[in-house]
């Protein structure tokens, strides 16, 4: 639903705020590959600008600090609508490495709303490229939420009053219910 | 001259061909040592939370439903991708997968939920004296962390509000 709201609102080009609120600027190195001619996020329109005034887009690095959060969220406020917000990095993901310190308050959704997530520390620029697209609506989602188990319990557990004597041996009977 | 250096300029420039990925349309092979997101194999982990102890992000979550169930939750939200918990694992469980493209719109897609069965002793128990409730809060890998609200249990009361903490830095807004 997301994606075809972004394919609606952003047919044209992106232009893209890049906002660190306290990372450490690996993710900013990796955000500025992506615009080299290796990489080129240009074929999909996409232009850095820099003032918030100006975006469509803006790329979150670092976790939102007690520094930063109201600087954070008065860029949030200055973009224009419809705004995109993408977290680039665990940082702005998940709060990082300190997420529990005194400066960081957590990941940068506990100040404004964010959209697409790009995991990695740094994520590669392929990665950033990747959360690219599927905004733009080119690629398909990989990951999926998984949970696994042991398939069957391996050992029975011991319950004494499923013992039966049956001559002379005790009979244990799998039980059911476990 | 100056118009025939700008001339080879540009011939050579014609000559280089082009250097740009064709990169979401045609898969890139990744460096081999790139370690990408750990992948947890539910069959071969005997739940020791060490890599729940290891983690310099500590995001696996353990918790213990009961004597013979421990949920293991990674998070994947601020994993680094270290590897740490690969290196250490003593079953070999987790393996660092090799792909990079992990951009979602959830942070819950990228979580890992696993089940496992503690096996514990099923004669008379006289080998293993269970640590008193004292001890088990020394214990490290005995752990019932918030699996809703994902963050440790911690036994320190000293952590600052929230809202205390946005406010405390008044800025002026226009
Ligand atoms: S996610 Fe990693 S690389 Fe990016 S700003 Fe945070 S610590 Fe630095
Ligand atoms: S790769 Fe590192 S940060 Fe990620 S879960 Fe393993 S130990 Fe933790
Ligand atoms: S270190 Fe390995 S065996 Fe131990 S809990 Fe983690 S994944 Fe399971």
């Amino acid at each position: 639903m997301l994606q075809n709201l972004c394919q609606k609102m952003f047919r044209r080009s992106l232009w893209v705020y890049h906002a660190n609120s306290g990372g450490c600027n690996g993710c900013d190195i990796e955000v500025l590959n992506v615009l080299t001619p290796y990489y080129d996020v240009e074929r999909f329109g996409i232009k850095l600008v820099a003032s918030p005034r100006h975006a469509d887009v803006m790329l979150c690095q670092g976790p939102a600090m007690r520094s930063t959060a109201q600087a954070l969220r008065r860029a949030y406020e200055a973009m224009p609508s419809p705004k995109l917000v993408f977290a680039v990095g665990s940082c702005a993901g998940g709060g990082g490495l300190w997420y529990d310190t005194y400066s960081v308050l957590g990941p940068v959704e506990t100040v404004i709303p964010v959209h697409y997530y790009i995991p990695g520390c740094p994520p590669r620029p392929e990665a950033i490229l990747y959360g690219v697209a599927l905004a733009l609506g080119l690629v398909d989602k990989q990951v999926a939420a998984t949970r696994i188990g042991h398939a069957a319990f391996p050992v029975p557990r011991y319950h004494p009053e499923d013992l039966r004597p049956e001559g002379g041996l005790a009979i244990y009977q799998r039980q059911e219910k476990i | 001259m100056s118009w025939w250096s700008k001339l080879t300029e540009a011939l050579s420039g014609l000559q280089a061909g082009r250097v740009t990925l064709d990169y979401p349309a045609r898969p890139r092979p990744l460096p081999k040592r790139f370690r990408g997101r750990p992948i947890f194999k539910a069959e071969q982990c005997i739940g020791c939370a060490g890599c729940a102890n290891n983690c310099p992000a500590r995001e696996i979550l353990v918790f213990d439903v009961c004597q013979e169930v421990r949920i293991l939750k990674y998070l994947g939200r601020r994993c680094t991708y270290c590897g740490r918990c690969a290196d250490l694992c003593p079953e070999k469980a987790i393996t660092m997968s090799q792909t990079a493209d992990l951009a979602t719109d959830r942070i819950a897609d990228i979580q890992q939920h696993l089940e496992l069965f503690m096996s514990t002793c099923q004669r008379c128990g006289r080998c293993f004296t269970e640590p008193s409730p004292i001890e088990q809060l020394k214990l490290k890998g005995y752990r019932f962390d918030d699996l809703g609200n994902e963050r440790w249990i911690y036994r320190s009361q000293a952590v600052l509000g929230r809202n205390d903490a946005v406010d405390d830095i008044p800025l002026e807004l226009d």
